[in-house]
């Protein structure tokens, strides 16, 4: 959906959550119309995906439940301003991230500013290069590997986390994201370099080569 | 081009978000280095393994939780206050 998805990574076929099912538009439709069994169709297609996103950017589980109600409590009472120029799925995202923010903001009122600026520099560059020879994700089981992900998302700060959940989880493009979260666009982008050489380093204790092969 | 601009460029050239000219600096300075190679391709794999996971299923009775309280909100919405 993102103009700028990374042409050089292999073709994949989609994953069932990935797919934008033809019938979206007409389940958002039904909904506007009252139809609260289209509305539970979308709540069924995304609540597991509402609440690992709510889960990754709070870091915590009675906070993740809480906003995944909000979210979906908001869409339903807002669904007669949602004008369709996005998917339903990003709008949906966009309400979920702001209750998500609320919630860490209030937990953590002064270590949550998405717009300090961030440094960049040094400490970026990659201090371990080894290669991580067969895919990872042949290496591990589904759960396990999942394990593996929200354990590394949940080590980096705020900023880095949240910018990296929207862009290469929840697949917003640079554009939404930075409206998203009140961001400029170098800021979304040089908040995503960092969080993706973050992930990069801490994903390689658990994928170098010879490890758990 | 040296090692330093390239990791600056990562995500640029992963995204293909860049001139010709300077993508093709990038691959003539990745032929020559392995370590860069290693840096680009297992950060386009970070890349691939979140996107394409899945997350898991929410417990059942958390589930079921959360979509009875969810409804019961819902149902009050569409009913409106009572007089």
């Amino acid at each position: 959906m993102s103009a700028s998805k990374l042409n050089p990574l292999q073709p994949r076929t989609p994953l069932p959550s990935q797919v934008v099912k033809d019938d979206e538009g007409s389940l958002v439709a039904a909904a506007k119309a009252g139809d609260i069994d289209a509305f539970e169709t979308l709540v069924g297609r995304y609540e597991r995906k509402i609440f690992r996103l709510a889960q990754n950017i709070t870091q915590n589980k009675e906070d993740a439940e809480d906003v995944m109600q909000e979210a979906f409590l908001k869409s339903y009472q807002h669904l007669s301003e949602f004008q369709g120029n996005s998917r339903f799925y990003t709008w949906l995202v966009r309400i979920a991230v702001n209750q998500a923010l609320m919630k860490l903001r209030k937990r953590r009122p002064n270590q949550v500013s998405l717009d300090e600026e961030v440094d960049t520099g040094e400490d970026t560059m990659p201090r371990e290069v080894e290669d991580w020879g067969p895919s990872p994700e042949e290496r591990y089981k589904q759960a396990e590997l999942g394990t593996i992900l929200s354990n590394t998302i949940a080590e980096l700060e705020p900023p880095f986390r949240i910018v990296f959940q929207l862009r290469d989880i929840e697949e917003l493009s640079t554009e939404e994201t930075a409206e998203a979260l009140g961001l400029s666009i170098p800021a979304v982008k040089s908040r995503l370099l960092r969080a993706r050489l973050k992930l990069r380093q801490k994903l390689n204790r658990y994928f170098k080569q010879g490890e758990n092969s | 081009m040296n090692c330093k601009s390239i990791v600056r460029e990562i995500s640029n050239y992963l995204e293909e978000a860049m001139e010709p000219s300077l993508k093709s600096s990038i691959e003539k300075h990745l032929e020559n280095c392995e370590d860069c190679r290693v840096v680009v391709d297992t950060t386009r794999q970070t890349i691939q393994i979140f996107c394409n996971s899945e997350p898991a299923p929410l417990p059942e009775d958390t589930r079921v939780r959360l979509r009875d309280a969810l409804f019961k909100h819902l149902n009050k919405l569409r009913t409106g206050p009572r007089a």
